[in-house]
């Protein structure tokens, strides 16, 4: 029987989306829309997917979780800290000098398995992990976030095969496919359909979800673990998803929601979106640098 | 050189669980013992060293210690970036072993012929770099990147010189100058060569060999070194960033270092003892 969702999930999308906005602000950073694309992912992944033990990041029967979009950090570490790996007040620090919470994954993070930025480094690492678990019999699995941009890459592609021929069945790969990529859309610049079609002639058991359904996304992880080969999950979303001026404007892999009314009108939309009253920034308003 | 070295992983492997052996399809009629006597610790990654590298760091982040074994190009230069973020920036005990530095596959062409993998692998962070010159220095060099579990880079050429008494990865001396003392010493990087011996007997010096190129065996060198009024690097690779580059940072100007390294492409083929002659006498583009 499938598992049934509980409406935590949606409350811990809302939350990671609430911090990714607050820390991309506060810090003028980049790449809200790839992190408000892969809210829901990683909410379903930390909410009811992954088995990990915030209090004991290097447990050695934890799920791997490779996020190779490290550019989406904000979401990442907005989960980390929601689950409890790490306190939420250090969210602040993002962008601060001397922070631990870079602007790409960092593994100094607690519970953050990799350091990534460069893209398609993630699914080769994960490849290895998963092949360490079947060497030895382990019984944790392996999860890969890929950005959609990142299947331009040759590395990634040569983990493809990889993972095919090895039959890293405990190995699943989720792509974020938000259709944008840093200069336009991913079927204008190189063409990637139908992403589905293509893992399934290397060999993996492929599906297409709406990344923002959290239902459809826990049945999908659900199902990559029965199989003799390896799952790719291609979870459809929206880039910039949860905030309408948002919402598939490419401005937003660049800009930051900058001013205070900025932020407010994400927050407020965000809330409209979720059928919620309206709240102010958890993380204080003090932006860093003034 | 090569062969002594697996051999000796062997041996290594049957008491220490952790050594897994990753080989980007090469290491024919060499690698198959390993692969038969271990075949839960040996991977052939395929004709993917960009994967294979990052795979080499997921096996290690899982506790292997993990042997990268190609030739030279496919596992330095052709995934550089794995190497740095994947392996480096993760301190992950990865070692890259590279067959066919300088020329040794002269025949082949400038595709083949590696002369910018010393310099690459040495600016990494934390990157331990050594070419052995003999197969008993392959053997030393194994038992110590073992020992310290970090990220090592191996280039293992031709043994045609065997060197007695190898006890370490520092300054071993090879051959001394009989009657009275040297002004002139030649230091040989990597594989040593019948010619580079003649080399040193014809300049009237001292020989002796390198194999650690990072870090430096400071003390040999600055005690060793000081001694003499030119000093001589043999060294089958560019002039830039290589060992005579390594040296030249330790020495500030303090010593008469001159190079004995290639300078460019080399565009036309040849046997690897011709080529080396050609590069110790400076003819050339080398």
């Amino acid at each position: 029987m499938p598992a049934e969702l509980t409406p935590d999930t949606e409350e811990l999308a809302y939350r990671i989306r609430r911090f990714a906005l607050e820390m991309v602000h506060r810090a003028d950073s980049s790449h809200i829309g790839g992190a408000l694309s892969v809210a829901d992912i990683l909410a379903v992944l930390y909410g009811r997917v992954l088995r990990v033990r915030p209090r004991e990041p290097d447990w050695p029967e934890r799920d791997r979780l490779v996020f190779s979009k490290g550019h989406a950090c904000t979401a990442l570490y907005a989960a980390l800290a929601l689950k409890g790996f790490f306190p939420l007040d250090e969210l602040a620090e993002y962008g601060t000098t001397g922070t631990r919470l870079l602007g790409h994954v960092s593994h100094q993070v607690p519970g953050v398995e990799w350091s990534t930025g460069s893209l398609g480094h993630g699914l080769g690492l994960a490849c290895g992990q998963a092949l360490a678990a079947l060497r030895r019999g382990a019984s944790w699995r392996v999860f890969a976030v890929l950005s959609d941009g990142e299947l331009d890459e040759g590395s990634t592609w040569e983990a493809v095969l990889f993972a095919a021929h090895h039959r890293l069945w405990n190995l699943t790969a989720i792509v974020d496919r938000n259709g944008q990529q840093a200069l336009g859309d991913t079927e204008n610049i190189l063409r990637l359909e139908d992403i589905c079609a293509k893992f399934r002639a290397f060999g993996w058991q492929a599906l297409e979800v709406d990344g923002h359904a959290h239902q459809a996304l826990l049945w999908a992880l659900e199902a990559a673990v029965s199989d003799s080969a390896p799952t790719c999950i291609v979870a459809r979303t929206v880039k910039g998803c949860g905030v309408d001026y948002m919402e598939d404007r490419l401005e937003w892999h660049y800009r930051a929601p900058k001013t205070p009314e900025l932020l407010e009108a994400a927050l407020r939309a965000l809330a409209r979106r979720y059928g919620r009253a309206y709240e102010s920034p958890a993380l204080g308003d003090d932006r860093v640098g003034g | 050189m090569r062969n002594a070295w697996i051999r000796h992983l062997e041996q290594v492997a049957g008491g220490d669980e952790r050594i897994f052996l990753v080989v980007g399809d090469l290491g024919f009629s060499v690698v198959e013992r390993f692969a038969a006597a271990y075949p839960g610790r040996f991977l052939n990654a395929g004709v993917a060293e960009q994967n294979m590298v990052s795979v080499a760091a997921g096996l290690a982040r899982e506790g292997y210690f993990v042997f990268v074994y190609s030739i030279g190009n496919f596992v330095t230069l052709r995934c550089l970036e794995q190497i740095r973020n994947d392996v480096c920036l993760h301190n992950l005990p990865v070692c890259l072993v590279s067959v066919g530095g300088g020329f040794m596959y002269g025949a082949l062409g400038p595709t083949h012929h590696l002369t910018e993998d010393i310099a690459a692998m040495r600016v990494m962070p934390g990157m331990r770099v050594y070419v052995p010159f003999c197969a008993r220095s392959a053997e030393v060099v194994l038992e110590e990147v073992l020992g310290q579990c970090a990220p090592a880079y191996v280039r293992l050429g031709r043994q045609a010189v065997a060197v007695e008494n190898v006890d370490g990865c520092g300054l071993v001396p090879v051959r001394k100058v009989e009657a009275g003392r040297a002004h002139t010493v030649v230091v040989s990087i990597g594989q040593l060569s019948a010619d580079t011996v003649e080399f040193a007997r014809r300049e009237a010096a001292d020989l002796f060999a390198l194999c650690r190129i990072r870090p430096l065996p400071v003390e040999d060198l600055e005690s060793v070194l000081g001694r003499y009024r030119r000093i001589l690097v043999v060294e089958d690779h560019q002039l830039e960033g290589g060992a005579f580059g390594a040296l030249a940072e330790l020495s500030c100007g303090r010593w008469c270092l001159e190079p004995c390294c290639v300078k460019g492409f080399l565009l036309e083929g040849g046997r690897e003892e011709e080529l080396r002659r050609r590069f110790l006498r400076g003819e050339g583009p080398l």
